[in-house]
C-alpha cells in the first residue's frame, strides 16, 4: 500500500536527523540541505542509501540529486544555467519547485533546489509507483 | 611504514563481513602520552582500526581496484576503555557497495565484552567528487599493503 505524504515526510525527518546529525525541529519542508542543515557531498550519498534502506526502493545515480549536468558545457554558460540546461534539470527533477530558481539560474544557486521537500516529493512518487 | 592498526584478520568472507584483531601493547609510544600514568587506547585509533578492517573488506569486494576513502563515520558510540594486555576484536560488514561508495557497520569487542559500535561511508572516489582528478595509481591499496594483506590470507578467497 502507498504511504501517505505526511508517512512518508516523518521518516524522511528520522532519515535526515540521523544522517546530518541535526535536531528534528530543524527540518522544515523548505529548509536547504547544504545552506541550512549542513549537509557536505558525502552526506548526499548517505542520504541516498538511508532513504533506499528506509523505503525498499532503488535511486539509480543522478536521479534524486542530478549533479551531471553541471558538467555539460552545453548547460552552463559563464556560471549561469543556459536555457537548455535549465530545461534538462527540470526533466530531471520534477520532484523540486524551480519557482526561485528560475527567475536567476545561478549555478551557485543551485543547491537551493536540495530541499527536504524535494527528497519528500521524490519518495512520494516513488512509493506510490 | 604504512600506519597500520590492525594486527591481522581472523576471519575473512569476501564482500560481505571480516574480523581483524588487534593487541594493545605498553611498547606503543603514544599510550604513555595518552594519558601520563594512566595508559588508555585513543578511541580515534580504535575508529581508525575499524577503518581499515573496513576499508580492507570493501576494497577487497572490488579486488582493490577502487581507491577507498573514508569519508564519513556514521555512528561511533564507546561503552568502555581499552587498557594495555588487552585485545581488540574489530567485525565489519558491509551493508552496502555501489559504484560510487560503500556503507558498513562495525562492532568492536574486547574479551567478548562489547567496546564501541562504529558505522562507517566509504567513497570509491574515482566515481565521485566528479571533475576532480586524482592519480592514476593506487594510493590507497599500494603494492606493499597488498603483499602484507596476502600474508593474512586476505584476498585469495574468490
Amino acid at each position: 500500500m502507498a504511504m501517505t505524504r505526511d508517512e512518508v515526510y516523518s521518516k524522511v525527518k528520522e532519515v535526515l536527523v540521523d544522517a546530518l546529525g541535526v535536531d528534528d525541529d530543524e527540518i522544515k519542508e523548505n529548509a536547504t540541505l547544504i545552506g541550512d542543515l549542513g549537509a557536505e557531498s558525502i552526506d548526499f550519498l548517505d542520504i541516498v542509501f538511508r532513504l533506499e534502506k528506509t523505503f525498499s526502493i532503488k535511486i539509480p545515480k543522478g536521479e534524486l540529486f542530478p549533479d551531471d549536468i553541471l558538467q555539460n558545457p552545453e548547460f552552463v554558460d559563464q556560471g549561469k544555467m543556459t536555457a537548455k540546461g535549465l530545461a534538462q534539470l527540470k526533466e530531471a527533477m520534477p520532484h523540486a519547485d524551480f519557482t526561485e530558481f528560475e527567475a536567476n539560474p545561478e549555478v551557485d544557486a543551485m543547491p537551493s533546489l536540495f530541499t527536504v521537500k524535494t527528497i519528500v516529493n521524490y519518495v512520494t512518487h516513488k512509493t506510490a509507483a | 611504514m604504512r600506519w597500520i592498526w590492525i594486527d591481522k584478520f581472523i576471519d575473512f568472507e569476501s564482500g560481505v563481513r571480516a574480523t581483524a584483531i588487534k593487541n594493545v601493547s605498553l611498547a606503543e609510544e603514544h599510550l604513555h602520552d595518552h594519558f601520563p600514568g594512566y595508559p588508555v587506547m585513543p578511541a580515534s585509533l580504535i575508529i581508525e582500526g575499524m577503518a581499515q578492517t573496513a576499508g580492507i573488506l570493501v576494497g577487497e569486494a572490488r579486488n582493490f581496484e577502487e581507491k577507498v576513502i573514508l569519508a564519513k563515520v556514521k555512528r561511533a558510540v564507546f561503552r568502555r576503555e581499552v587498557r594495555p594486555g588487552e585485545r581488540i576484536t574489530y567485525e565489519a560488514t558491509i551493508d552496502q557497495v555501489t559504484e560510487e561508495a560503500a556503507v558498513t557497520t562495525g562492532r568492536v569487542t574486547v574479551e567478548g565484552e562489547e567496546l564501541a559500535q562504529i558505522d562507517i561511508v566509504f567513497s570509491h572516489i574515482d566515481n565521485n567528487l566528479s571533475g576532480l582528478e586524482f592519480p592514476k595509481e593506487n594510493f590507497v591499496f599500494t603494492d606493499d599493503f597488498k603483499s602484507l594483506l596476502q600474508s593474512y590470507n586476505v584476498g585469495r578467497g574468490k
